[in-house]
């Protein structure tokens, strides 16, 4: 992989901060913009801003192409059977959302579970407080092992036949950890619940392929991605999204109207209420093409190897500890240096021109925020 | 923009050995629970007041080097003070954090200063004059009531 030739492409990195050029280490809370979907945003603005679905005009039809272009190269990028399975959606939040909202009410009653783990990130956590609190269902958490990561046994344990919902990450924003969801959605389903996988750190980083894991729903951020902020997806199996009812009412989602009553449009529109996040749709499937052109594969291996680096660099200075487990993680690392605070650590990598997440960093004292 | 502003020796001295850290027994005092949820900085703060003036003030928390060493100041600042003068005191640290030269009769919290040039920085210095201000608007509803 040509790094230098890469870094090229991103214009922000083309500074100094602090006297020192700019090293930005804080792409888990959101990936900087290459060039490519800078420009495709100015290009839509600039050329082809009109409303979807709707105009009768040229600048109609192509922005109506160009959102649901974006869809369609979302479906390939992640593997869908089909376009009308991807939702737009803010981001990973609002999809987790839409289905903690929807799909989990309409299931869940007294005495059903909820099954999710520790190092969920706030997203994927509170929706399932309030969607358990709404219901009378019992939240759960899979424990997890000293070193961060997933024992199957205790998935086995923890998901019973009352579970109706497991929510987990893919890819741990606090550990780095990859975890076994392709096992997990077997044992989800073996019960008869259902699995939502959060993607938010998984979609940047390595090939995903929702089929092949099996999960019934995937949320991800398109801001992680190089792509724009404000738009992200949830994925859903067909019968599944089918079966759910909206709950963002309003135009662009509605088929036929009434004054007392309504019907909804059909997949995956019904889910998308408002004028759509056309502009974000459209960078979002630049940043896919910006990934696709370097390839997922590649960018995996050169993730791995860079853990790798980072792990055995930050193990050879006394007093750096490192959290999650050693092996099966992607390019996150998480540490603390001796008893300093992580606040105090960062500013320091800032000052010498680094960026580096206070929030990741401060992650493993207290939150998974 | 210098780390040695930010981290004087001043400082330090307050995060290691912090003054006034611990707690009085129930009942004694004003309590104020302060948190910073976008780090997870967290402080309890509690003052004995009587007629109108802070006869001590303890705190207990967890948080980075600027956090703790500006509670530790606070607490030593604000003792013997009338409620009205420790309010003015939290004035003026708003003001240093501003980048404005305010003086301090406390001359350790002056080292503070240099976090006005880090703003991702400030909302950690003033965590406790934050509970401060909750402190005496406390103080103040319980000697009208």
């Amino acid at each position: 992989m040509n790094t230098s030739a890469i870094r090229e492409l991103f214009p922000i990195l083309h500074q100094e901060v602090n006297g020192h050029p700019l090293v930005y280490l804080d792409s888990s809370a959101t990936s900087q913009k290459p060039v490519s979907v800078i420009e495709a945003l100015k290009t839509y603005y600039e050329f082809d801003n009109a409303n979807v679905h709707r105009g009768v005009h040229t600048l109609g039809s192509r922005a109506t192409d160009a959102y649901e272009g974006a869809r369609a190269k979302l479906a390939r990028f992640i593997g869908a059977k089909s376009e009308k399975e991807i939702v737009f959606t803010r981001g990973t939040t609002t999809a987790i959302n839409l289905v903690a909202s929807s799909y989990a009410r309409s299931v869940c009653g007294e005495g059903d579970e909820i099954v999710i783990t520790p190092m969920e990130h706030h997203s994927n956590l509170i929706p399932w407080q309030q969607a358990a609190k709404a219901t009378g269902a019992t939240l759960k958490y899979i424990p997890l092992q000293p070193d961060g990561s997933i024992a199957i046994a205790d998935v086995e344990k923890t998901i019973t036949s009352r579970t109706k919902m497991v929510a987990v990450a893919y890819v741990s924003n606090v550990l780095g950890v990859i975890n076994p969801v392709k096992e997990m959605a077997a044992i989800a389903h073996k019960h008869g619940a259902k699995i939502l996988l959060d993607g938010a750190q998984s979609t940047p980083h390595m090939k995903v392929n929702v089929q092949e894991l099996d999960c019934d729903f995937y949320a991800l951020s398109g801001h992680k991605m190089c792509g724009p902020t404000g738009i992200g997806a949830l994925y859903g199996k067909k019968a599944l999204l089918e079966q759910m009812e909206p709950v963002e009412f309003g135009g662009e989602m509605i088929d036929h109207v009434d004054l007392y009553e309504s019907t909804w449009k059909e997949l995956p529109w019904k889910f998308e209420g408002g004028t759509p996040i056309i502009a974000g749709a459209v960078g979002l499937g630049a940043a896919i093409d910006f990934l696709n052109d370097i390839g997922m594969d590649e960018i995996d291996k050169h993730d791995r190897k860079l853990a790798a680096y980072a792990v055995e660099r930050l193990q050879a200075i006394e007093d750096v500890t490192i959290y999650g487990p050693l092996q099966n993680r992607t390019g996150l690392v998480t540490f603390n240096v001796g008893d300093v605070h992580p606040h105090d650590v960062a500013t320091v990598l800032d000052a010498e021109g680094s960026r580096c997440g206070p929030a990741t960093i401060a992650a493993s004292r207290s939150c998974a925020g | 923009m210098q780390l040695d502003d930010l981290y004087r020796r001043v400082i330090m001295d307050h995060y290691k050995n912090p003054r006034n850290r611990g707690q009085f027994g129930e009942g004694e005092s004003v309590a104020i629970d302060l948190n910073n949820p976008t780090c997870g900085d967290r402080i309890t703060l509690q003052m004995k007041v009587k007629d109108g003036k802070v006869e001590a003030a303890k705190f207990v928390g967890e948080g980075c080097s600027i956090s703790m060493s500006s509670a530790s100041m606070m607490t030593d600042a604000v003792k013997g003070k009338t409620l009205d003068e420790a309010l003015q005191m939290a004035e003026n640290f708003s003001g240093l954090m501003k980048g404005e030269h305010p003086e301090f009769e406390y001359e350790d919290i002056e080292a503070l200063s240099g976090v006005s040039k880090f703003p991702a920085r400030i909302k950690c210095a003033t965590l406790a004059w934050n509970a401060l201000r909750k402190g005496i608007d406390q103080a103040k509803g319980q000697g009208e009531a």
